[in-house]
């Protein structure tokens, strides 16, 4: 699906943010707020003229999910929540490479919840890219855990009636290294906070509000809501706390931007080859 | 006093009496005389502490699994051991040996019409400054079996070499129980050892599984603890660092396998190891990596199910799940290690084939031949190395599943120029796009099936052993070969005499050699050790068994014996 965008093959000085996209189009609702991120993310890569041969892009299921096909990198689509868990395993097995994982709110807080905790607590180096519509769109509208508690669906009348999962809180508690939020609907500054995101060292973390015009339709009026560079980087946890104590939802921006070393193996590492390992059996 | 060319013993007491210590030390010591031994352990349900048994069996030929009977049990105390009764069946020609300070044995043990001797293991270790019990044990059961000073000697050494404080004291301890069996009449000897000695390698099915993965070429683990496949982890996270490979701790067996599925797609050959509860909850990303064409393996270490089940006992329980979990039409490979020593080549061959075939690959090892302990020859060595099929940087026209011959398609690893693709759970067109088409999913479904039956395998389908003339044979896999194997051996002077089929490879099943190693059979006999004969079941739907063909299968925790194989060899010649 990629051969078009990888075999044109420009110079990296002079690929542009469509050298960065594959051929193949879509499964998305005219409109979707996914689009944006595939432009964001084409945009961020070219800005940092990343060889696409050495990007892989990882996901679960859902809408959102379906982005690796949609780039012209490598792309890894694999089972729902676990995303994370194939990334982390991607760039520890190969630290060479540029690993951006990807997905949705159902994927990533709902099934995947678990792997989310403990990938911020990692901090393998590499960037979580969570498209946040507030629904499960592929399986055509069920509550997702960012779903407001008074949303009617066919499978929870009148809501669930369960409090909100705060991905923000969430991470920055787990020990993300970075922390931001962002919206489809300012696809350049949305470019922005996912190049310093993937530019920032350790586990990067990206919320991003992106619609689903589909089943909710409504949030068609976030554009209006959302306060463009309202979050400001610091590496203070307890300010960005305090900071999440007054967070709205809306407000857009980098959060957090610590300094905790990545994850490296640990342990010796004096290199023998596998038949000398042979003297540990050796009587 | 007669020697016999093969002795039992039991270590017994309650935590922290050392017999773990003491048994391994036994071991050892047996090796270093030149004997095969091999040890299992039992445990009372404490996490720390509880009562504790070493069970060991010594031999002058290989061995490969348990007695009928154990010829002596030794305890340190009595507390709690009558707990490991049915582990520990004893004869009226047995010895038990205790305290007389501790209290009198079990009945439980006494009724098998065992001798007695009693040893005031405590007072004689107190009469030795810094002297255990324990080491007076060891010392005693050395002169009960014959085996030399030096050979114990050297393992006490080797095994305190690190705390040279404790060496005086046990050896000190050591001669004083040696001289203190004196008294006792009844001995044990061993017949001497083969005077030929090949290298011989000391080490646990787990260990062999972790070695086997990493000479297959395995450089990327994805590990979550689970008994009784810790400790095959546990090896591996050492051993792969000095291999220049990385060992990953996950959250969960969800993460560990995806993980792997992870670092196997990213070109480094992955593994992970799981029992019963985890394999369970790999499946589901088992049928993505058969679907994405990404090799990884999964040594299951069988335990006794279902659900949490006996977390310490083996049974050969998850056939159904390791060959039919995944749903949708998904071959993979399913390959079952024979013995500890076999471990090590299993698990190498399970890594090569994944790698060659592009699938993943479930070994089916099982908590006995994970958590024994062997003496064993130095295994064979196998061609090492990996052989995926990559595609060259810039191949024009690049398409990750084309349908080939073979149904291999060369793999593109992340990094290469101009091959980016996306591996994908979705059915998919060559290219790797998704598809809803009924054609490319007939296309892609038969090249996933026709990459696996069309391997040759080669000779390592199957131990096939015992008479090749006989009109009788028998098919078994796993740990259940080792017990077969003798208990035929044991069968022979009653005039049993039939082949011995035991199964490395799984799935796909290899029907045709099976069925031209089973040429001209009367009666076959299927041998498993789980409730619903699995095994057995599985090769009547997959091929037509020669013949009148019948099932032995009983469920774990214990191992089946070779005398109780017998016993059932005899009937099933007579019927």
């Amino acid at each position: 699906m990629n051969e078009v965008a990888c075999n044109a093959a420009p110079a990296p000085a002079m690929r542009g943010p469509n050298d960065y996209k594959s051929d193949v189009k879509p499964v998305w609702c005219p409109g979707c707020g996914d689009f944006g991120v595939v432009n964001a993310l084409a945009k961020a890569m070219a800005k940092m003229a990343l060889e696409p041969k050495d990007v892989a892009v990882v996901s679960g299921i859902g809408c959102s999910s379906r982005i690796p096909a949609y780039m012209a990198s490598y792309g890894f689509h694999g089972v729902h929540g676990r995303a994370l868990a194939a990334g982390t395993g991607l760039k520890v097995a190969r630290p060479d490479l540029t690993v951006i994982v990807t997905g949705g709110d159902g994927d990533g807080y709902s099934i995947g919840g678990n792997h989310f905790l403990h990938a911020c607590r990692r901090n393998v180096d590499m960037t979580y890219i969570v498209m946040d519509n507030r629904v499960y769109g592929m399986t055509k509208g069920q509550p997702s855990p960012t779903t407001e508690p008074d949303w009617d669906s066919k499978l929870s009348p009148d809501g669930t009636g369960l409090r909100e999962f705060q991905p923000l809180v969430i991470a920055l508690t787990s020990g993300a290294n970075f922390i931001a939020r962002g919206f489809t609907g300012d696809p350049n500054g949305l470019a922005e906070i996912i190049e310093q995101a993937v530019r920032h060292p350790g586990f990067s973390f990206v919320e991003v509000l992106s619609p689903c015009v589909t089943f909710r339709p409504e949030q068609k009026e976030w554009k209006k809501i959302v306060k463009a560079d309202a979050l400001k980087p610091t590496a203070d946890m307890t300010r960005a706390a305090r900071r999440l104590l007054r967070d709205t939802g809306f407000e857009l921006g980098v959060l957090y931007a610590g300094e905790r070393p990545p994850y490296a193996p640990r342990g010796p590492r004096a290199l023998r080859t596998p038949s000398e390992l042979e003297a540990r059996f050796a009587l | 006093m007669q020697s016999a060319r093969s002795v039992s013993v039991v270590l017994a007491g309650s935590g922290g009496a050392g017999v773990m210590t003491a048994g391994n030390m036994l071991l050892e010591a047996a090796a270093h005389a030149g004997y095969y031994a091999l040890m299992t352990r039992s445990s009372g349900p404490q996490i720390r502490g509880g009562e504790a048994a070493a069970m060991l069996r010594i031999a002058c030929e290989p061995i490969e699994c348990m007695e009928d009977e154990f010829q002596v049990l030794a305890a340190v105390d009595w507390e709690n051991v009558q707990r490991f009764n049915a582990e520990i069946p004893l004869g009226d020609s047995s010895l038990i040996v205790g305290d007389p300070d501790q209290g009198n044995p079990p009945d439980v043990f006494l009724k098998s019409g065992a001798a007695r001797a009693s040893l005031p293991l405590k007072k004689i270790a107190k009469s030795v400054p810094e002297g255990r019990a324990n080491m007076v044990l060891l010392g005693a059961l050395a002169a009960l079996l014959g085996l030399p000073d030096d050979a114990v000697a050297r393992a006490v050494e080797r095994t305190l070499g690190k705390r040279p404080a404790a060496l005086a004291p046990s050896l000190a301890a050591v001669a004083a129980g040696r001289a203190a069996a004196a008294g006792i009449a009844v001995r044990f000897p061993l017949s001497p050892p083969p005077a030929t000695r090949a290298p011989r390698w000391l080490l646990t099915g787990n260990e062999a599984a972790g070695y086997g993965a990493i000479k297959g070429g395995v450089r990327f683990v994805a590990a979550y603890p689970i008994t009784p496949a810790t400790e095959l982890l546990e090896w591996m996270a050492p051993a792969l660092a000095q291999v220049g490979g990385t060992l990953v701790q996950a959250e969960d067996e969800l993460a560990s396998v995806n993980m792997a599925i992870g670092g196997s797609y990213g070109g480094v050959p992955s593994l992970t190891a799981t029992s019963g509860p985890g394999l369970s909850l790999m499946v589901e990303a088992l049928g993505l990596a058969v679907a994405a064409e990404i090799p990884i393996v999964v040594v299951d270490v069988m335990r006794v199910g279902p659900s949490t089940g006996i977390p310490t006992k083996s049974e050969q329980g998850d056939l159904n799940i390791a060959v039919h979990g995944l749903h949708g039409d998904a071959p993979h490979l399913v390959l079952a290690p024979n013995s500890v020593a076999d471990c090590l080549g299993t698990t190498q061959w399970a890594v090569q084939l994944a790698e060659a075939l592009q699938t993943p690959a479930i070994v089916l090892s099982d908590q006995f031949l994970g958590q024994a302990r062997s003496v064993v020859d130095r295994p064979e060595d196998f061609p090492g190395g990996c052989s995926r099929v990559t595609a060259g940087a810039g191949t024009p026209g690049y398409k990750r599943y084309a349908v080939t011959e073979s149904g291999v398609s060369p793999m593109a690893i992340p990094g290469s120029a101009g091959l980016a693709y996306t591996a994908d759970g979705l059915e998919h067109a060559e290219r790797g796009t998704p598809s809803s088409q009924a054609s490319d999913h007939f296309a892609q479904l038969d090249k996933r099936r026709r990459k696996l039956t069309a391997h040759d395998y080669g000779a390592r389908w199957a131990d096939v052993e015992g008479e090749p003339a006989a009109d009788c044979a028998i098919v078994t896999f796993g740990s259940c070969t080792g017990p077969v194997r003798e208990g035929l051996a044991l069968a022979a002077p009653d005039g049993v005499k039939a082949r011995l089929i035991s199964l490395r490879l799984l799935a796909p099943l290899p029907a045709l050699q099976l069925l031209a190693a089973l040429e001209g059979v009367q009666r076959v006999l299927v041998i498993e050790q789980n409730q619903s004969a699995q095994l057995y079941k599985y090769l009547r739907a997959e091929c037509d068994l020669p013949g009148r063909a019948t099932s032995l299968h009983r469920p774990g925790a214990l191992q089946f014996s070779p005398g109780e194989i017998r016993r059932h060899l005899l009937e099933w010649s007579r019927a």
